[in-house]
């Protein structure tokens, strides 16, 4: 109770130190009282006092008592001549800038709260000094956006030790508005150099969350006073371009630096629906996917995505494209977590109907032969993608059907899909998962022994499926009777040849 | 109300016109001048038609009478408000004849009057009185009496009746009399009150009548023994012999001859009883069943039976001995596998090996036999049950006791009885500490705790005893809720297997046994039992799944886990197509080995049984299990020193790079050549001893051992499969390039080189592929199509709601222009009346004028006249 007094009562001092200072400027001086709160240990005073400095210079930036234009020295303001009017301002100013960067470091605190705290007085700094701007308006006109101040909170976004990624999300909300994320785009850009060094991960993070919309969010410049407006004199197309510009920048900056494998298949991921639809020039991305994809694993995999985008949005030509997406092909990509990504691409890539019957047989055979390691979710989702390149390219159909053919000629490590001889061979594979032990993977590999039907397979729900999936679907069949092991038992080991017995012991 | 009344009116007048209409119809018919004749143009075979006579002129007189009686009616009366309701009695209908209808309104008028009159006739509730008695009262005494006399004195009244009845009395009372009593119950009804009460008196006298005739009986034979005793005694006391002799001669002694035959005539028919089956047919039929349930494994194997027959499993019951199986002789040969072959050659062996198992049964049948003989003998509250599994010579013994002539076969029982019990004790003395604390009967727990508490402290032999007897104490044929408990006792012991298993020692030998109450269990309730399992893997499927979800991978699930997957092959087919536990249980495993991290050496071992669970589950289908294959591979590789894998590619949860490589390495030289094969305890899983550095060597290099030779056991499984070789290249690759052999030890190396020849001496059978050939379409065809007319005249085709659609329209059509046709004649009658109602009054005004104009002209010719004469004069 007495500590709550005591909170009590110095919210109450704080309250009574604001209203003396915009009360009267003969109390400013009690402005130091604050910020030396604002400066202390205890978290309590810090958030009190933080809060108190917020409605302070917000209320004396909104009357006008800080000094607009370039700000000079303490000293010198204080000795120089000028009205006392114009020191005080001054002399305000300067407690303004104190409070800034002390707020700024408050940023850097342990307590998420303070840091939120810090973050939203910041903000509330930058949106009345864009109403009531404090540098001298730049020649072209209306262009006052507080970059300085947006700077600090950058920089406090992307800090060099810590995990800013709570911050990062309530920030999110200001970045909604265009100029905003403008400049936080700049902001960004500037620093990038430095801070690549050492955070790399939260960078990311921060960049992931910028996105463009334009078209949705033409409200923002009204809403952050009539005075700062930014696009005014731009029309919307161009404003969008410049944007883009700088969104375009800042990525290729990120990318410019070496990141690691982690951070790699991160930025993939995201690449194709947060990344490249904001860029100008999707096609400065070329560089940056082709590497990628030339890594191997599930990079490459990742890669592909971007690289579709490119290839079908933008001309991209990419030499030997089927041969390095075959080489893709190796035990691992049935298991691997974006499976479904990568057979939904390697379906679309193999839609063409002029792609030739050799090339489309190698996959074929590849994949079939790479299924006899797969679980059974991928099971279910490869055999009707098969079959369905067997509708699309009839002429593979030799695969299933060649009565007298000899041993499998198919060469498993032939990187060349055309030397890889898979048009001479057939489908064995397939027929040995007729008989796997999951009864709809032996039911689907059955489908290839009869004559398929005209209609494509649709794999949009297979792509998906996961194992618990399917567990879940067969647990939860409604058992009409339950056959019985007829044998009698003898013990957990009893059984005939029992395999247990011989291994391992009831101890 | 106006409304219908006239309506019915509308219907009911035609009715009665028909009498007279029907007899001039004959008439008019025979007149040719009436008929008409459609005449056909062409007659057309097997046409019907019903409109080609027809009486044009009846039709329209009948036409015009009905509109005359309905719509002219309601024209004259049309603007009238108020309405004519006839309601006497039956006045429009013909049905009923006038007489009838006379005497009907009769009793309406009667009936009408009657309860009125009850209501306000006052006089009716004055007591008539008698020399002072009241009338009723009287009445009743006579009834009364008369109603005692029922049988013996009708007609034959008493004096006082005839007095009380005819005696005196008012004109009222005499008119009763001399109308006798029934006469006067029917003409003066009573009221129902008064019936009952009647009735009710009635039946009490009765009653009593019987009672004290009863007694008096009784009073008479007690009295008569009273008597005979006394007398007896005296008979007693003088002649006890004569009275003996007296019986002798009563009772004469019966005739040898009739007693023999009597005998005969009881003793119990020979039944041609069924002979002991030798060992021999015993086994025959053991093998047969086999036989058949082999028949039917396979059939499900192979998934042919999905919906062709659902018909449920003959279920057999867990203390089915087969005796009573009956199966057609089937010549089939048994099917059996030896080393992965259909075995044909060595029969005899298998007959044997079948004879072995049945001897073994029997064993067990016969152990059975003595337990409940035990049990039966000293709780009687088990007799019951037993019945059902019945002693050949306790039954005949009931039979015995219910025949009341032999005593020796009394003695016998005592006999039997006695062996019994003796060998019962001799049994029983064996047991006798281990039994003398347990109850003999059971309820069947509710909860899984009180199941605990009732095993726990137990034996194993004593809980397998609790078991047996709860089972046996709760059979479902003894009482309706068992079934229900008996199926929960299954999960409960499922549950308590889990939770021994999960033990810090488990207590796997314990389990071993508990096994088989749990297959009997299954055996009677597969149902509840595959539920309770597929219960225990949803729950651990779904426990993975989120620690897949919140931690991005999964560790093995701990033994018990392992111990219900093997209950589970020894509860249920494996081999089947599909199955509703097995097959969630594969799937399960698969996941095991494909999204569970191997980071410790129990995690390999837990990997490797469950390889050994996927074998056994497919070893009789030798269904392809890709997992299985792959966590193999990754086994011989974690057994590899560091390197860059070439050749073949491992797959999750192994990585060719990254921690826990190595896991099965072993470079030690003296544990290497200080190893012995050993089986691995499993209790190893649940936790791993502190053992020394040796000792984890040798089990690694068990693990190893194990791991060759569960490839070894692959490779004769999968030889079949056409891509054998493509399954088994990256294990070969590795088996032959990587393994270091010459550091193994010799054991190790026999293992090795026994699985290396399983792998490379098969041959590549690559048969060719050969897929249906799609039925060719047909070509379109333009020939006319024809079709069967089968009925002429009624629309061809479509389905038979179209049809009746069809119809509907059809008659919708007709009864419109019916309509119609009607409106329109009823209009043209409608014009004709108004017509002639005009024309009438037009000819009533012309009338009537000249009528005056007549008069007027008489009148003035009298006028001129009179002037004339005037004139004249």
């Amino acid at each position: 109770a007495a500590l709550h007094a005591g909170s009590m009562a110095r919210a109450a001092a704080v309250a009574d130190c604001v209203q003396a200072v915009l009360g009267s400027r003969a109390s400013a001086n009690r402005v130091f009282e604050l910020l030396e709160l604002l400066g202390g240990e205890d978290e309590e005073d810090a958030a009190c006092a933080a809060r108190a400095c917020g409605r302070l210079f917000g209320a004396l930036l909104q009357r006008g008592e800080l000094l607009a234009g370039p700000l000079p020295a303490e000293e010198a303001c204080l000795a120089g001549s000028g009205s006392a009017e114009d020191k005080y301002k001054a002399w305000m100013r300067h407690r303004y800038q104190e409070c800034v960067a002390g707020l700024a470091e408050l940023m850097g605190h342990g307590s998420f709260r303070l840091k939120e705290l810090a973050l939203c007085t910041l903000m509330r700094f930058v949106e009345l000094e864009a109403k009531h701007p404090l540098v001298a308006a730049e020649p072209q006109g209306s262009r006052t956006f507080p970059r300085e101040r947006l700077k600090v909170v950058v920089d406090g976004l992307l800090p060099i030790n810590e995990d800013a990624s709570l911050l990062i999300s309530r920030f999110q909300e200001y970045m909604e508005y265009d100029d905003v994320r403008y400049f936080v785009i700049k902001a960004v850009t500037g620093s990038i150099a430095q801070v690549m060094q050492k955070t790399k991960e939260v960078t990311l993070l921060l960049l992931g969350r910028v996105w463009i919309n334009c078209s949705e969010t033409p409200i923002l410049c009204v809403k952050w006073g009539g005075t700062g407006s930014v696009w005014k004199g731009l029309g919307s197309k161009r404003e969008e371009c410049a944007h883009k510009q700088a969104f375009e920048k800042m990525w290729l900056s990120f990318l410019k630096h070496k990141l690691p494998a982690g951070l790699y298949k991160k930025v993939l991921v995201i690449m194709h629906d947060s990344i490249l639809p904001y860029m100008n020039e999707p096609t400065l991305m070329i560089d940056f996917l082709t590497v990628a994809y030339g890594i191997g694993g599930a990079i490459s995999l990742l890669a592909l995505n971007g690289l579709f985008i490119l290839i079908h949005q933008h001309n991209l030509e990419y030499p030997d494209f089927y041969k390095k997406l075959y080489s893709l092909l190796d035990p691992s990509i049935y298991h691997v977590k974006y499976r479904a990504r990568f057979f939904h691409l390697t379906d679309l890539f193999l839609s063409s109907s002029h792609l030739p019957a050799y090339l489309v047989a190698a996959f074929i055979k590849r994949l079939s032969r790479l299924a006899l390691t797969a679980p059974p979710e991928a099971l279910l989702m490869i055999i009707p993608f098969i079959c369905n390149l067997f509708r699309r390219h009839p002429a593979c159909s030799v695969l299933v059907h060649r009565p007298n053919g000899p041993a499998d000629p198919y060469i498993m490590e032939e990187e060349q899909p055309s030397q890889s001889r898979a048009l001479e061979s057939s489908l064995w594979e397939i027929q040995t998962l007729q008989n796997h032990y999951h009864p709809d993977v032996a039911k689907a590999a059955a489908v290839l022994n009869h004559s398929l039907s005209e209609i494509e397979d649709d794999l949009s729900g297979l792509l998906e499926l996961s194992a618990y999936e399917l567990f879940d679907k067969e647990v939860k069949k409604k058992a009409i009777d339950v056959p019985l092991e007829f044998e009698q038992v003898r013990g957990l080991f009893g059984k005939k040849n029992d395999i247990f017995a011989e291994h391992f012991t009831l101890d | 109300m106006g409304k219908a009344a006239k309506r019915k009116r509308k219907v009911s007048v035609p009715s009665t016109a028909k009498g007279p209409v029907k007899s001039a119809m004959a008439m008019v018919k025979s007149n040719p001048f009436e008929v008409k004749v459609n005449r056909q143009k062409f007659n057309i075979l097997g046409r019907k038609t019903k409109n080609d006579v027809g009486l044009p002129g009846v039709s329209r007189s009948k036409a015009i009478k009905k509109r005359t009686q309905t719509l002219l009616k309601e024209y004259k009366e049309r603007e009238k408000t108020n309405v004519f309701k006839d309601k006497r009695f039956g006045e429009y209908n013909t049905k009923i004849s006038p007489e009838e209808k006379m005497i009907r309104r009769f009793t309406l008028e009667r009936q009408k009057n009657y309860g009125k009159k009850n209501i306000y006739n006052l006089n009716e509730d004055e007591e008539l009185t008698h020399y002072g008695q009241s009338l009723a009262e009287i009445e009743k005494m006579n009834d009364i009496i008369d109603s005692d006399s029922d049988t013996e004195e009708r007609g034959t009244l008493s004096a006082e009746l005839t007095a009380a009845h005819f005696g005196g009395g008012g004109g009222l009372l005499r008119k009763k009399a001399s109308s006798g009593q029934q006469d006067e119950e029917e003409e003066k009804p009573k009221s129902r009150k008064e019936l009952i009460e009647e009735m009710i008196t009635k039946s009490k006298q009765e009653k009593q009548e019987r009672q004290t005739q009863r007694e008096s009986a009784l009073e008479l034979t007690e009295k008569l023994d009273n008597d005979w005793k006394e007398i007896q005694t005296l008979i007693a006391r003088k002649t006890p012999k004569s009275e003996k002799k007296d019986k002798e001669v009563e009772k004469p002694k019966p005739d040898e001859y009739d007693m023999i035959v009597r005998e005969l005539g009881f003793e119990m028919k020979a039944k041609p009883s069924e002979r002991m089956k030798t060992e021999e047919e015993l086994a025959k039929e053991e093998q047969a069943r086999l036989q058949k349930l082999e028949a039917d494994r396979l059939r499900r194997m192979h998934g042919l039976d999905e919906q062709a027959n659902k018909k449920k499993p003959s279920h057999v019951s867990a203390d089915d001995l087969a005796d009573g199986f009956i199966l057609d002789k089937d010549d089939r040969r048994l099917l059996s596998y030896k080393n992965g072959k259909i075995n044909i050659e060595n029969e005899e062996e298998e007959e044997k090996d079948g004879e072995d198992e049945e001897e073994e049964a029997e064993e067990g049948g016969k152990e059975d036999n003595g337990n409940e003989e035990e049990s039966q003998e000293e709780s009687a509250s088990e007799d019951e049950d037993v019945a059902a599994d019945s002693h050949s010579d306790l039954e005949s013994n009931v039979e015995s006791e219910e025949e009341e002539t032999a005593g020796n076969k009394e003695q016998n029982k005592h006999k039997t009885n006695e062996n019994e019990s003796q060998s019962v004790e001799e049994l029983d003395r064996k047991m006798e500490a281990a039994k003398s604390e347990l109850p003999y009967t059971f309820a069947v727990p509710e909860s899984y705790e009180t199941f605990k508490s009732l095993l726990a402290g137990r034996t194993i032999e004593q809980q397998l005893i609790i078991l047996d007897r709860i089972q046996k104490c709760n059979h479902p044929s003894l009482a309706v809720g068992n079934k229900a408990k008996l199926e929960k006792l299954f999960g409960f012991l499922l549950e308590y297997i889990g939770e021994l298993a999960t033990l810090d020692l488990p207590e796997l030998r314990t389990i071993d046994k508990l096994v088989l109450p749990l297959y009997n269990l299954c055996q009677m309730f597969p149902e509840a039992a595959s539920d309770s399992i597929k219960f225990i893997l949803r729950d651990a499927a779904h426990d993975m799944e989120e620690l897949i979800e919140v931690k991005g991978r999964a560790t093995l699930p701990g033994l018990d886990m392992l111990i219900y997957l093997k209950i589970t092959s020894l509860l249920f087919p494996t081999s089947d197509f599909m199955h509703p536990v097995v097959t969630p249980a594969f799937m399960y495993m698969s996941q095991l080995l494909t999204k569970c991290r191997i980071t410790t050496l129990q995690d390999v071992i837990k990997g490797l049984f469950i390889c050994c669970l996927f074998l056994e589950y497919v070893s009789l289908s030798k269904r392809f299990v890709p997992e299985l294959i792959n966590f193999l591979l990754g086994v011989l590789h974690i057994s590899l020193p560091k390197k860059r894998a070439q050749g073949y590619t491992v797959v999750h949860p192994f990585s060719p790079v990254g921690k826990n490589l190595e896991l099965l390495l072993v470079c030690d030289k003296k544990d290497l050549e200080s190893w012995q094969k050993q089986n691995l305890p499993l209790s190893i899983v649940t936790r791993l001893k502190e053992t020394s550095r040796t000792e984890m060597n040798h089990i690694r290099l068990s693990c190893l051992a194990l791991c060759f030779d569960l490839i070894k056991k692959c490779a004769a499984l999968y030889e079949s499969l056409p891509s054998f070789h493509e399954i088994m290249h990256p294990v070969r690759v590795l088996l032959t390039q990587h393994v270091p052999v010459n550091e193994y030890p010799e054991k190790m190396q026999e293992w090795y080189h026994s699985a290396l020849k399983e792998l490379e001496n098969k041959v590549k059978q690559y048969t060719p592929l050969i897929s249906e050939k799609k039925k060719p379409v047909p070509l379109k065809q333009y020939t006319p199509k024809i079709v069967k007319v089968l009925e002429f005249g009624r629309k061809q085709g479509g389905s038979k709601k179209e049809q009746e659609r069809k119809q509907l329209i059809q008659r919708h059509k007709r009864e419109l222009k019916g309509a119609i046709r009607e409106i329109r004649k009823d209009n043209q009658f409608l014009a004709r009346m108004q017509l002639s109602e005009i024309m009438e009054r037009d000819s009533a005004r012309k009338r009537k004028v000249k009528e005056l104009l007549g008069s007027l002209s008489a009148q003035e010719g009298e006028w001129k006249a009179m002037k004339r004469k005037r004139g004249k004069n």
